[in-house]
């Protein structure tokens, strides 16, 4: 039995015991899939549905007016005719190349994981900031969130639901939701405690001071983290590629198995152009913000 | 004497957790420093009783550290006591649920403070209308009343500006306008003019004392200056470490100082430009020929009265002329210049 003493190799559960552990919680995960895999795949059906019709706007729209409408978002957001400049050429560039559907694709992605990332992250980083308990629970979860190597929890997923679209609409959200309830957290943690006094001396309900007062302060640091998940959900979509996602992930997913170099290159720059244009414009939006309320504390 | 608008009877606050456990030490005499180091908590009020007249402007003075903030917080309730009642119009402010706190809050006491606490992210409009928001009330009404007060307060050609964008005495104004715009009863002001420049102080001052002429609310004003307290008070309150020192009107801490600490603080006061005849007149008649001095007159008034008719004495007169008493040079220089003992 001893073949080696305990101090001389680290003395591991027995083999045995690991398989078998391992086989019950595969087994339970598996069983847990079958029974109601179905169940879940019909609750995310509207997500799914909202995804393919977004898609299809942006691939069935002709490619000057998708130009257009981002280009009118980028204006409106930032104010700036350079950062306008700056999107019609990354744009014109990725359609020269023969990317655009792939970047539509892509884009849809990003636009609907955000959304999803915003919708239930804002709520989250609002209770963290509200209780401390919460923050102590939801903290350490955010941070395996973030350094768990993302292939690990496309395995559950796609148990869960197979591959396609929503499996890695999952994936990307999971991978890209940690910046925007943390920052929402520390936002509204940071709002000034005399204009929360304020507006409690004037007998603001507690909705009423989250959605007067709280929420609008914390509105700059809200942005800038999800100006972070959306470069993380683009440094996602290739990852996610692996499980059927459409999109520029795929070609570079396709050159590393064939050695592609120039296909790699060419779609990894429409990627880094992508988050050149949504990084500058979310930017300069909340920058535009900050600037606004800063001017209050001098004086 | 009419009913108090506000009344405080047996206020204690201990902060620091279960502060009611340590209040019979503190109701038998412990002290500030003594319950830091033997409980570790902060005694914040001792004991405090002062009652506030309806239309009046009870200024509460202190030093740092004194308690004022906190008394003035126990007011609206931004602070809860730990024990005894605060009463406004009779009904316990302490002993209120959440949905009467909120209504008492948005109707009946409004507060100003001292480092303006606007809203940075609305307009000068809007920040004056945030009460009348908070109420609920329809857009058009909120906008009617907003503009009125902005008007009051001469702030029409910036209503639309950022409180970022304004200075220090403009964002006061903002801020008082926003206390006002609820008409509530009680206008509480935390160090409400400490944070601006001696000249922007006195215009405020200034504003306010024509404000109230007009609008005759029930003012607490918390300061740490003695020149703004006697100047804008009705009353005068001064506290010390958590505990009521003396109360009075201006001139009476000023000529009967209640222990040296209170003494120590009115020394260098320009008693001949506060201090009103009638406090220091004796009974007495005095020759048809004596000037007269009306009730009210200032003392520096009246000695330079005295002085320009080279008179000895002169007579106080009331409303109709009748002479009531009689006040010397010599009593008025001693009121005036010599140092105020506390009285035995």
């Amino acid at each position: 039995m001893a073949k080696n003493a305990w101090w001389i190799e680290f003395p591991a559960m027995e083999r045995e015991t690991l398989v078998a552990l391992r086989k019950a919680l595969d087994g339970a995960y598996r069983e847990f899939s079958r029974s109601y895999g179905d169940v879940i795949e019909a609750v995310f059906e509207p997500l799914l549905h909202f995804l393919v019709g977004f898609e299809k706007l942006l691939l069935n729209a002709p490619w000057w007016s998708v130009l257009l409408a981002v280009c009118a978002f980028a204006y409106l957001a930032s104010r700036s005719w350079k950062i306008v400049a700056g999107t019609i050429i990354a744009f014109l560039f990725i359609g020269y190349f023969g990317m655009w559907e792939d970047t539509m694709s892509t884009m849809s992605m990003i636009a609907v994981s955000t959304l999803l990332a915003i919708a239930f992250g804002v709520p989250v980083g609002i209770l963290m900031a509200r209780s401390n308990r919460t923050q102590t629970v939801v903290t350490p979860l955010l941070d395996v969130m973030q350094t768990m190597p993302a292939f690990v929890y496309l395995i559950p997923v796609v148990m869960l639901l197979g591959i396609g679209k929503v499996p890695g609409l999952l994936a990307v959200v999971i991978y890209a939701i940690p910046p925007v309830i943390r920052l929402t957290n520390l936002g509204i943690r940071l709002v000034d405690r005399e204009v929360l006094e304020a507006s409690d001396a004037f007998g603001a309900s507690g909705w009423q001071r989250l959605v007067g007062v709280q929420i609008p302060l914390a509105f700059p640091t809200i942005m800038a983290g999800v100006n972070q998940t959306i470069m993380m959900a683009l440094a996602m979509v290739v990852i996610a590629s692996m499980i059927g996602v459409q999109g520029l992930g795929q070609p570079v997913l396709r050159s590393i198995t064939n050695q592609y170099f120039t296909l790699g290159l060419l779609n990894g720059l429409a990627i880094v152009a992508l988050a050149i244009v949504f990084d500058r414009v979310s930017q300069a939006y909340g920058k535009r913000l900050q600037l606004q309320y800063k001017q209050a504390h001098h004086g | 004497m009419a009913e108090p608008m506000i009344r405080i009877q047996g206020l204690y606050k201990i902060f620091g957790a279960a502060g009611e456990a340590v209040l019979p030490m503190v109701r038998d005499g412990m002290g500030k420093q003594e319950l830091l180091d033997t409980h570790g908590r902060v005694l914040g009020l001792r004991d405090i009783n002062m009652s506030v007249p309806p239309r009046c402007i009870q200024v509460v003075m202190g030093l740092s550290g004194s308690g004022k903030s906190t008394l003035i917080r126990h007011i609206n309730r931004l602070i809860a006591p730990t024990a005894g009642e605060i009463l406004v119009d009779g009904t316990n402010v302490a002993g209120m649920d959440g949905v009467t706190l909120r209504e008492f809050r948005r109707h009946r006491a409004s507060m100003v403070f001292q480092r303006f606490a606007l809203m940075p992210h609305r307009s000068v409009r809007d920040n004056v209308a945030y009460g009348l928001t908070v109420q609920g009330l329809q857009s058009t009404e909120v906008e009617k009343r907003a503009s009125r007060w902005i008007e009051r307060v001469g702030l029409e050609d910036f209503a639309d500006r950022y409180p970022g964008e304004l200075s220090g005495g403009m964002q006061q104004r903002v801020g008082l306008g926003r206390a006002l715009a609820t008409d509530p009863d009680i206008l509480l002001m935390d160090e409400a003019f400490s944070a601006l420049d001696p000249l922007i102080r006195y215009d405020m001052q200034n504003m306010l004392l024509d404000l109230q002429t007009e609008l005759k609310k029930t003012i607490v004003f918390i300061t740490h200056d003695l020149d703004e307290a006697l100047r804008i008070g009705d009353n005068v309150a001064i506290l010390r470490d958590g505990g009521m020192v003396q109360q009075g009107r201006p001139q009476d801490i000023v000529l009967t100082p209640a222990d040296d600490y209170v003494a120590d603080f009115v020394k260098d006061v320009n008693r001949g430009k506060l201090v009103r005849v009638e406090s220091i007149m004796k009974p007495g008649t005095t020759c048809a020929s004596a000037p007269a001095i009306p009730l009210g007159t200032r003392l520096e008034r009246a000695a330079l009265a005295l002085s320009e008719a080279a008179a000895e004495r002169g007579k106080v007169t009331d409303r109709d002329g009748t002479a009531i008493g009689i006040v010397s040079q010599l009593d008025l220089l001693d009121a005036m210049v010599r140092r105020r003992r506390p009285s035995p």
